[in-house]
């Protein structure tokens, strides 16, 4: 049995993929999975909506951080929204906010792709 | 809270880690701790036994990870146990998630979580068994 899934959907040009259910070191191949295909599909803005994830653990998190780079090298960015408390707990904890525009809402990380950005406004550029 | 021990032993292999999560909830809020007590001990559990199935037996899965929990009045400690290749905490460096990014891996956070979600943590090992134990003190009342 499954404990996690992503489904797809998209909206002016930005991949979103909503997850759902825990998310660990047993899963998180598959979102590694999700993300590469979306990348070798050419979609390089996501929006990764957490509103139906229980759980993360750091091989979760590892997978963002994986990819991030790449992905804004290609002009695009993963920002994440919509996350539960208890799992914002744990990116806030490894120090996301800093790397990743985590957002309370799917429309404001909409809106934050629409303006353009790509990285947190209060990271410094190398 | 009266003393109390439970112990669950399962295959080293990461499909288990669900059970394990399920395993250390339901005997913590049966103990009365908060909400947000049990999700602190849980990803610590969590993170001490996707390190030792992916470093101590390096992904093979036909070994044994024993996790004990046990409640006393002042604190819940958590001891895993394995026979695979010990966990040197010495050689352990904080991760930088700046650095980390740049270099495309994600690794190295699982033992930043533990040390930041439990009040201990301490390895030892001994004739070819180690042992990771997790401590959190519970002070005033967990329950509320």
């Amino acid at each position: 049995m499954s404990t996690f899934s992503v489904s797809y959907r998209s909206t002016n040009g930005v991949q979103i993929l909503d997850l759902h259910g825990e998310l660990d070191a047993h899963t998180a191949s598959d979102l590694e999975e999700a993300i590469q295909s979306c990348f070798e599909d050419g979609s390089v803005q996501l929006l990764v909506n957490g509103e139906e994830l229980q759980y993360i653990s750091s091989a979760g998190l590892g997978v963002f951080m994986a990819y991030v780079e790449e992905i804004r090298e290609a002009d695009g960015d993963i920002k994440i929204a919509s996350l539960q408390p208890k799992v914002y707990n744990v990116f806030d904890l490894l120090g996301f906010p800093v790397l990743f525009d985590i957002c309370d809402t799917e429309e404001k990380a909409l809106h934050l792709f629409e303006e353009g950005n790509t990285k947190p406004s209060n990271e410094e550029s190398s | 809270m009266p003393n109390s021990s439970h112990t669950l032993t399962i295959p080293s292999s990461t499909q288990h880690l669900r059970e394990v999560r399920r395993f250390v909830e339901e005997h913590a809020r049966a103990a009365g701790l908060s909400r947000p007590t049990v999700d602190e001990i849980k990803i610590a559990v969590d993170e001490a036994c996707t390190n030792i199935i992916k470093h101590a037996y390096a992904g093979s899965d036909d070994q044994e990870v024993e996790v004990e929990l046990t409640f006393s009045p002042d604190r819940l400690e958590v001891c895993l146990r394995d026979q695979g290749e010990p966990f040197d905490p010495s050689s352990y460096e904080e991760p930088d998630l700046v650095e980390l990014t740049r270099r495309r891996r994600g690794g190295g956070l699982g033992v930043h979580i533990m040390r930041r979600c439990m009040d201990k943590v301490h390895y030892t090992c001994d004739d070819g068994y180690n042992e990771v134990c997790l401590t959190k003190y519970l002070n005033g009342n967990p329950a509320s």
